[in-house]
């Protein structure tokens, strides 16, 4: 009985910890949509805090778009119809571009943005 | 040999200047070259843009192929066969409206006193079908062929709208290098860059580094490629990567600007940042010999 106590205690334990944690963390993530369609990001305007855990969740409206970030070493294709999920954790301080990388048509040289990466 | 890439050379018997390119031995096999009866000269050119509008850009939007057309039958010297590296037609959203201006395309540089003439798309003719609407008139998107000596490759990388090789294409360029000499002479045609040139302006291949790396063996390997419409070179190792300017428009240099946008007309030197490049391949050079050509045919 007093075994089968410790064991519920300790499996408490760490569902608080973990579970814990885990909301804390995702309270402090910034997160952000985003929507793609031809030709344009919105927001395609970004601030992040240094160091704050972001999350970009992408949509796309219309067709294939893609995001990419090189400086940041980041990107993702974002397909009509399903959210696609990019996790970062901003180290320093800038402003990146970035742009759509999935050939998209008559505008598509145009599909770009920029996160600001502020203190 | 070891050269500097900033390394010019006066072609002698030819004249002006131009950009060397090329590593280890002769770009002919010494025995089928000795009289230098395998000399020869290709063109390429590049960005042509057709169906582009835009007077403050290029008011000449119209003309332009069909003076830089009228440049190349005008050459003294007549090329053995001339590469067109892509984005022959500018982007439209109509697949009706790609086929007309690939066919108006088509239609001009049939005038080319040259017949051997040959193709592959960029992304504005290839990247919203796949390549379907340029294989109607071009047939192949990727594809080899062989011409005195020297084995040239054309890779696709636009019309997987990622601007990827891919892995089908990777594994047909695996198996056509692999029963060749690492001293083979290897010219490849692409698009885009192979290499990193400026990823914040989409100046890349996603899976470039995999064909450099696939071709590093290779001890005589020059790529040219178009897409960023403005000469530049670059080695990736003991590899060469030459752009070739374009025919439409021109680009600004990669990060001189924030913004990527076409460069605008400037009246007081029309057709500046235009062009095309003539490559000379000579039995006794360690190198291709590049020049490049106003729109008029000047040697520049």
């Amino acid at each position: 009985m007093r075994y089968r106590l410790t064991v519920y205690l300790v499996a408490a334990a760490f569902v608080i910890v973990f579970a814990g944690g885990y909301l804390i963390a995702a309270e402090n993530e910034q997160v952000i949509k985003i929507t793609a369609k031809r030709f344009e990001y919105s927001p395609k305007e970004i601030t992040v805090k240094k160091g704050v855990p972001v999350v970009l969740e992408f949509t796309s409206l219309d067709r294939l778009h893609g995001f990419d970030c090189p400086a940041l070493k980041i990107r993702t294709d974002i397909r009509p119809g399903q959210v696609s999920t990019v996790r970062f954790v901003p180290d320093k301080v800038g402003t990146y571009l970035f742009h759509c990388d999935n050939f998209c048509g008559t505008g598509h040289e145009g599909m770009r943005g920029t996160i600001k990466v502020v203190e | 040999m070891k050269i500097d890439r900033r390394d010019f050379l006066k072609l002698t018997g030819i004249g002006g200047v131009v950009f060397a390119s090329g590593l280890g031995g002769p770009y002919h096999k010494a025995g089928a070259a000795a009289s230098g009866g395998n000399d020869f000269f290709f063109l390429q050119l590049s960005d042509t843009h057709w169906g582009f509008t835009g007077p403050a850009i290029n008011p000449d939007s119209v003309g332009t192929l069909r003076k830089a057309v009228a440049a190349v039958n005008g050459l003294k010297e007549q090329p053995d066969f001339i590469m067109f590296t892509g984005d022959l037609t500018h982007v439209t959203d109509d697949d009706k409206e790609r086929r007309a201006r690939l066919a108006g395309f088509r239609d001009i540089v049939k005038d080319l006193k040259v017949k051997d003439v040959r193709f592959m798309p960029g992304e504005h003719d290839a990247g919203l079908d796949e390549g379907e609407a340029f294989k109607e008139f071009f047939r192949e998107t990727h594809y080899t062929f062989d011409h005195k000596g020297i084995h040239f490759i054309v890779l696709d990388n636009v019309s997987d709208p990622k601007s990827v090789i891919g892995q089908t294409q990777m594994e047909w360029l695996r198996a056509d290098l692999k029963p060749r000499d690492k001293d083979a002479p290897i010219v490849v045609f692409t698009h885009r860059p192979l290499f990193d040139l400026y990823p914040d302006w989409d100046w890349y291949t996603r899976d470039g580094a995999q064909v450099i790396e696939m071709l590093m063996p290779y001890s005589t390997v020059t790529v040219f490629y178009g897409h960023i419409h403005q000469e530049h070179h670059r080695k990736t190792g003991h590899i060469d990567h030459h752009a070739a300017k374009g025919l439409m428009y021109p680009l600004p240099a990669p990060g001189s600007v924030p913004v990527k946008n076409p460069i605008p007309w400037d009246a007081s030197r029309p057709y500046r940042g235009l062009g095309f490049r003539g490559v000379n391949v000579k039995a006794r050079e360690p190198k291709l010999a590049i020049s490049e050509y106003s729109v008029k045919g000047e040697r520049l």
